[in-house]
């Protein structure tokens, strides 16, 4: 039967969605080492999460439209920012873009078969879906959920009655998923390269994907020992962190940094591979420096390394700490800037398509630059001072974080959804979505801003009556922004059930690997593997055209 | 990259990229302890007298057993490797055994140090470790959590070079497909590395 199917019928091969291989059915997806299938099994596992995330946030930002108990009480919203904050950063953007779209394109964009150790995938697949499991257990057992922030600072960590260690514990499983996700990319990358293609014809989302991977092996091992010390600490007193029998406190904050900022370039890193990604495309022109873009992921990787201790400016670190680590905070915006001004040099003079992947990417540059200038406010330490822990960091990160790597992975989506089910989504409905979503998350986080300068602590369940005219504009921008996720989950649902069907390759007129091969992609992905002879993104005849526009000029 | 080693990873046989995955993932074990050593070195600059103290109740001569043993083992382990490549695979198998029984031994040695440190009433939250000035219950605290993992790093090797045993005498471990004894070999050299580091710091330097 299997091989009936697997043999090529009518010169064509099945699709990796209709191939068999062992096992038929479910088993067949959930013990398949295909990157493409584990890209998918991610996929639903990814957006479930985003989901419940986001309800906990909505649910948050509907009790801080009126000051005092609005809908539900003090701990119960304690315990719903911190599940927001370890469901959205653990299991949605820190897995996001790379366990999905990386699984699904990082080999078929350097022309291979599949990743170096695909046993390994499908494993960090389990761990993934294990330390998931474990943190929806840490929500359901008695004693109540954690309670302390994503940050998981001590002496909170150590003193709260809630389920602390089994959410601990799905951090530490989820760091191992992570590790094991990099050290497969790194290898991928080094090893399997089609032939032809050297490092600077490799797509320069291959070039974040590869950054970034080595963020992940070399900065979660810090925090899987952190998590673990804290683990250890809780239950035999060892007393590492706890002032009370010698410890500092402090030293945990040091550890939590030393990767929770770099992890902040794993996730942003991805979704700034995908816009290089798509801007040459719909901009119809070869992307403007290549090699910055190239060069500035792995600048970024390096620097951001090294930036951790700007979280604790007020937490207590001498003059000389505090000068160096904001120093290299405003080192580490150069980077990304390079970036922001080749994407934008591409778009100058291009044929620009406003398709909905395009508008999500033209959405992230604006976003991200709020958000990235903001941060270089934050480097400087007298401004620091006065804006630390107020929302004006919230409406920060989630600059950075939901209206850009978030943005950056919704873009990814609209971009590789035809390609990867055969299917097209309803264009209108999608740009619809679109709008709710630019609207409602500028609405939703823009006052924060504003709010957080004027004094709002951020995580606080109460605030002055002064403060609630920006908390229900925020509140409504949650609605139009919920109403713009559940459309846009909606149009892809459809598609999928009974979109129009798509075999046409290029869809987009994109240049790299994946547009040359079947839609959706055979088994193997290529049938020969491409010799690679040219850098991506060759739109030579649009610099024609514009090199002869301006010599008749 | 010639098109002939790259058809050739394609039925899972590329050896440089799995020791590269090797080498990847001992950076990441490298750098979970390197978590620990911070501590230990921030700790030992704030509290230096009580370190002083605390590293004199450790016994040298049963660590320094130790570190001759780990040492050893990692010599067998080299040796199996080398036995492999030369096609002697009785005596790869046996050199795999002498290293399972050598780093038996050294988690012996170490279950008689930790039984004794316990009946001297030394253990985290235990009245006499809480009545000592509070450098020196850090200074075990870090003892305990750091041999602790340590040891736990010594039991999965064996496990691993026990699995390796097994792969051997099936023959699929073979003298020109060794790659998989070699990362496990790896792992032990790194258990080997992580305690070169452990035993001065608490041993030695008192």
């Amino acid at each position: 039967m299997s091989e009936a199917i697997t043999v090529p019928q009518n010169g064509k091969q099945p699709s990796y969605l209709e191939y068999q291989g062992k096992h038929k059915g479910l088993l067949g997806w959930i013990l398949s080492t295909d990157h493409k299938r584990i890209g998918i099994l991610y996929f639903i596992a990814i957006m479930s999460f985003f989901l419940v995330g986001a309800t906990f946030g909505f649910l948050m930002r509907l009790e801080l439209i009126a000051p005092g108990k609005t809908i539900i009480d003090a701990q119960t919203y304690n315990s719903f920012f911190t599940l927001h904050g370890v469901v959205m950063i653990f299991l949605f953007i820190i897995p996001g873009i790379p366990a999905i779209f990386g699984n699904f394109f990082l080999p078929i964009l350097i022309g291979a078969k599949d990743v170096s150790f695909p046993r390994l995938n499908l494993l960090s697949w389990y761990l993934y879906i294990i330390g998931g499991a474990l943190a929806i257990i840490s929500i359901l057992l008695p004693g109540g959920p954690i309670d302390t922030g994503w940050t998981f600072y001590i002496p909170y960590s150590i003193r709260t009655n809630t389920n602390v260690i089994p959410a601990l514990f799905a951090a530490f499983v989820l760091g191992f998923s992570s590790i094991l996700t990099g050290l497969n990319f790194v290898t991928t990358v080094h090893r399997l390269r089609a032939p032809g293609m050297d490092w600077f014809k490799m797509p320069l989302s291959v070039w974040s994907l590869y950054s970034t991977a080595w963020v992940q092996v070399l900065a979660t091992p810090i925090i899987g020992i952190t998590l673990l010390l804290v683990i250890i600490e809780r239950t035999f007193g060892v007393g590492l962190f706890d002032p009370a029998l010698g410890g500092d406190p402090v030293l945990f904050q040091h550890l939590f940094w030393i990767y929770s900022h770099p992890a902040v370039y794993i996730m942003i890193l991805p979704a700034m591979g995908v816009v290089s990604e798509i801007i040459p495309v719909f901009a119809r022109r070869t992307i403007f420096g290549y090699k910055f873009i190239a060069m500035s992921s792995v600048a970024i990787a390096l620097f951001g390394s090294l930036v951790w201790a700007h979280h604790m400016f007020t937490a207590g670190m001498s003059n000389t700490g505090q000068f160096i680590f904001s120093l290299l905070t405003m080192v580490v915006s150069i980077p990304s800037a390079i970036k922001v001004f080749n994407w934008t040099a591409t778009l100058y003079k291009g044929s620009i398509e406003l398709a909905t992947p395009m508008l999500f990417v033209l959405a992230f540059i604006f976003q991200f630059s709020i958000g990235g200038l903001t941060g270089v406010m934050q480097g400087i330490l007298s401004v620091d001072i006065m804006i630390h822990d107020t929302s004006f960091i919230v409406a920060h990160f989630h600059y950075v974080m939901f209206g850009g790597t978030g943005f950056g992975l919704f873009a990814a989506m609209h971009y590789w959804f035809p390609k990867m089910f055969g299917k097209m989504y309803n264009e209108k409905i999608s740009k619809t979505a679109f709008w709710f979503l630019f609207v409602g998350f500028n609405t939703l986080y823009f006052p924060m801003f504003i709010m957080g300068w004027l004094g709002m602590p951020r995580r606080y369940f109460d605030y002055l009556p002064e403060f609630q005219t920006y908390h229900v504009i925020s509140t409504v921008g949650s609605w139009i922004l919920i109403t713009g996720v559940l459309l846009m989950f909606g149009n892809l649902y459809v598609a999928l059930r009974k979109g129009k069907k798509i075999t046409e390759r290029n869809i987009w007129g994109g240049e790299t690997l994946e547009w040359q091969i079947e839609t959706p992609p055979i088994h193997e992905n290529f049938i020969d593997i491409p010799v690679v002879n040219s850098t991506p993104y060759q739109y030579l005849q649009n610099d024609e055209v514009t090199i002869n526009n301006q010599e008749v000029k | 990259m010639s098109s002939q080693e790259h058809s050739a990873a394609h039925v899972h046989r590329d050896d440089i990229g799995a020791r590269m995955g090797m080498w990847l993932f001992l950076f990441t074990e490298l750098i979970l302890f390197g978590g620990m050593f911070i501590l230990y070195s921030v700790y030992r600059y704030k509290y230096p007298n009580a370190f002083h103290l605390a590293a004199k109740e450790l016994n040298t001569i049963i660590g320094t057993f130790n570190t001759a043993i780990l040492l050893t083992s990692s010599l067998t382990m080299a040796l199996s490797i080398t036995a492999i490549q030369r096609k002697q695979k009785t005596l790869s198998i046996f050199f795999q055994m002498l290293t399972i029984v050598l780093a038996m031994g050294f988690m012996i040695n170490k279950y008689f140090e930790w039984t004794a440190k316990f009946h001297h009433g030394i253990y985290p939250g235990s009245e006499i470790l809480l009545a000592k000035d509070s450098g020196e219950i850090i200074f075990f605290g870090l003892y305990y959590v750091m041999t602790g993992l340590h040891g736990l790093h010594v039991i999965i090797g064996v496990v691993l070079i026990a699995i390796m045993m097994r792969l051997t005498s099936k023959g699929i471990i073979n003298n020109d497909s060794y790659v998989k004894l070699e990362s496990a070999g790896l792992y032990w050299h790194l258990v080997d590395i992580i305690w070169i580091f452990l035993f001065p710091l608490f041993y030695l330097i008192t």
